[in-house]
């Protein structure tokens, strides 16, 4: 299943959303400001924050006026094209050592699915042939190594574990070594849970990538910032200061398969112009796929389409 | 942002000053920042919406305190209005006429069910009863050695049976290890699950008529955002949830999931966690938190010092 249906079906199970009530402003025959109105208001419920939803609906009225659509059922899609065009903008590759082995850092607040899209990634480049070694740096979180070394073995890649209460960076430090001893292509470096807010925690991130950058020169090459679609308004927050802190280059929106929209991720782009890369679907480690912004605004606006 | 709003909140308010009387025009412009800070806040849509109007009921026509002046009293008028919302004061715990109380953890992935069940039995033992924890998440790698990690630093027996074994009959099985052990409070800690996963949410449900748990608290991530109402609104559709316990609130996030979790489940928020620390859960403050989501602490200050 892919994206789009999984998202459709998590849609389907959530009419009571305002996204559901989008429905009656397209079958409501005249554009009028209730229509708008009722996009906003849309648009907050699906976590797009204030001002970003007031840039959409001003984005799709000029275009209404521009191309002089009257029929109240093309909303939708100008919609959709407002929102690929916020998404669109930064780069949306991954970006690869030119030799030796590729590191990548992987950050975000508790609990948003750091580990598991770690063994996703793991999943998916094993299968494209890639040689993949994990290190634990959560060192902090109870059974947070156990966690990765059983993803470990599930995938069939090496863990570079210290135990419980280790210096994470030290942890970096071994896997690199690792990873240039062994051969391997691509690291990726779990890190523990930590809010935003705490200054302690964000340096000791700080000093994680900075022992990254030191013993692996030109690494991180990607540090990839891990939100729960689930999440408000405070992801903005979040993105903010990991992006200060350790330089995001990527985001992956996890828990897609909910009924949450992640619209949050569009002032996130907008603002900071990081680009999301990933979309976390499931438990397992195969539900992880690209970013495609079409999908994704289109499986917000999922209703255009059945209006077709 | 915190204090951006803060300010405007004050700025609008602060033009109703000079007035005797609170008009229409003067309620309307105060609630469009009070709706901001709601919205920015988290609160759902619909719950604003609703929430606003009421204030704005209440607000208009009525005779200025001679303590305040009327934007303070727009103040005050929305924040106990947000605290009732809430539920007043703060709910206690249903405890089993015969033990062990029986209390299950439920909610959505990384919630916090784990962490919040260690501090909850910790909690339990600060006031003298003998709690054990139950580890029923057999999906998650590890989920079980986390919670014997998190039950031998806070020394509390931990009873699992591995992860082949249907979590309803490791519930059941619970039981009767607390009743040899002579626990007098079960904490079942459960996978996390989406809720609409059926398959899952059922085993939920099976779990609950096997134990009749005197107990279903929903965990509530603080920093959740809209769908905070599908979700709270889906799992006390199958489970009559008893309570929410709000996790995350050591973040900045300004909780507004709260209200719109009480607002739709009727439920009372029982406890708060602020941290990853196994400490003892705070109980929950609905007039604190009340300012938190306002973002609006000082203006608050400013009132009671009035
Ligand atoms: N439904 C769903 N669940 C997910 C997804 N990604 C992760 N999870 C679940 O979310 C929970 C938390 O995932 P973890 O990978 O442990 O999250 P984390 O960010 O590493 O957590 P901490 O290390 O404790 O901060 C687990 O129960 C995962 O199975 C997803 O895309 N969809
Ligand atoms: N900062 C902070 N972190 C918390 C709090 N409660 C839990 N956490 C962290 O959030 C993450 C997820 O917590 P868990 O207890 O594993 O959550 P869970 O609901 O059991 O997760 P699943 O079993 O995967 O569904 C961990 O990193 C915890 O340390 C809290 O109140 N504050
Ligand atoms: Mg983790
Ligand atoms: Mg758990």
């Amino acid at each position: 299943m892919g994206l789009f249906d999984k998202f459709r079906k998590g849609l389907e199970k959530s009419r009571t959303g305002l996204w559901g009530r989008l429905g009656g402003w397209i079958q409501g025959g005249k554009i009028d400001d209730t229509v708008y109105d009722e996009m906003e208001e849309a648009l907050l419920a699906a976590d797009v924050g204030f001002d970003t939803a007031i840039w959409l609906v001003e984005q799709v009225r000029r275009a209404q006026r521009q191309n002089r659509v009257t029929d109240p059922k093309e909303l939708p899609r100008l919609l959709m094209d407002a929102m690929v065009d916020a998404l669109s903008g930064p780069d949306p590759q991954m970006h690869f050592a030119e030799s030796g082995p590729t590191l990548m850092l992987v950050v975000g607040v508790n609990g948003v699915g750091k580990t598991t899209s770690i063994a996703k990634l793991a999943h998916y480049y094993q299968q494209q042939g890639k040689k993949v070694i994990l290190a634990a740096g959560d060192t902090f979180r109870a059974a947070a190594i156990e966690q990765l070394t059983e993803w470990g073995g599930r995938i069939g890649c090496d863990v570079v574990r210290h135990s419980q209460g280790a210096d994470p960076a030290a942890v970096v430090f071994d896997a690199i070594s690792a990873a240039r001893s062994r051969n391997a292509d691509l690291i990726l470096c779990d890190t523990a849970g930590r809010l935003h807010n705490k200054a302690n925690l964000m340096n000791e991130l700080a000093k994680i990538h900075k022992v990254a950058e030191r013993e692996l020169p030109g690494s991180p090459h990607e540090v990839l910032l891990v939100l729960d679609a689930v999440t408000g308004q405070n992801a903005l927050s979040q993105a903010k200061v990991f992006q200060e802190v350790v330089n995001v280059s990527g985001i992956v929106v996890t828990k897609l398969d909910g009924t949450a929209k992640g619209g949050v991720v569009l002032p996130i782009v907008r603002e900071r112009q990081i680009a999301v890369k990933w979309v976390g679907l499931g438990e397992q480690m195969d539900d992880l796929e690209p970013f495609d912004a079409r999908a994704f605004a289109q499986a917000i606006c999922s209703y255009a389409d059945e209006a077709e | 942002m915190f204090e951006g709003l803060s300010s405007s909140l004050q700025k609008a308010l602060g033009k109703l000053r000079s007035k005797g009387k609170l008009t229409e025009e003067d309620v309307q412009a105060a609630m469009r920042e009070v709706r901001l800070a709601l919205l920015a806040a988290d609160v759902n849509v619909k719950v604003v919406k609703q929430f606003v109007d009421r204030v704005r009921e209440r607000a208009v026509g009525q005779d200025v305190q001679k303590s305040l002046t009327p934007g303070q009293q727009v103040v005050k008028i929305v924040h106990e209005e947000l605290t009732e919302l809430m539920g007043g004061s703060a709910a206690r715990l249903n405890m089993a006429p015969k033990p062990p109380t029986v209390v299950m953890l439920v909610g959505l992935q990384g919630a916090g069910k784990t962490t919040t069940a260690a501090k909850l039995a910790l909690s339990f033992r600060k006031h003298d009863h003998r709690p054990l924890l139950v580890a029923a998440d057999v999906y998650r790698p590890a989920a079980i050695t986390q919670l014997q990690v998190l039950g031998k630093q806070i020394d509390i027996p931990v009873f699992e049976m591995g992860t082949s074994v249907d979590p309803v009959r490791i519930a059941q099985q619970g039981i009767a290890e607390a009743t040899r052990l002579g626990a007098d409070v079960v904490i079942v800690d459960t996978a996390g699950r989406l809720h609409i996963d059926e398959q899952l949410m059922d085993e939920l449900s099976r779990m609950q008529q096997a134990v009749t748990p005197n107990e279903v608290l929903l965990v509530v991530d603080a920093m959740t955002g809209q769908d905070a109402v599908h979700v709270a609104e889906t799992f006390h559709e199958q489970l009559s949830i008893t309570g929410v316990i709000l996790t995350k609130l050591d973040g900045d996030t300004r909780g507004g999931a709260a209200l719109t979790v009480r607002a739709v489940t009727g439920c009372p928020i029982k406890f708060t966690g602020m941290g990853e620390k196994i400490e003892p859960l705070e109980v929950f403050h609905p007039d604190r938190l009340a300012s938190r989501i306002l973002g609006m602490g000082d203006v608050l200050g400013l009132i009671e010092k009035a």
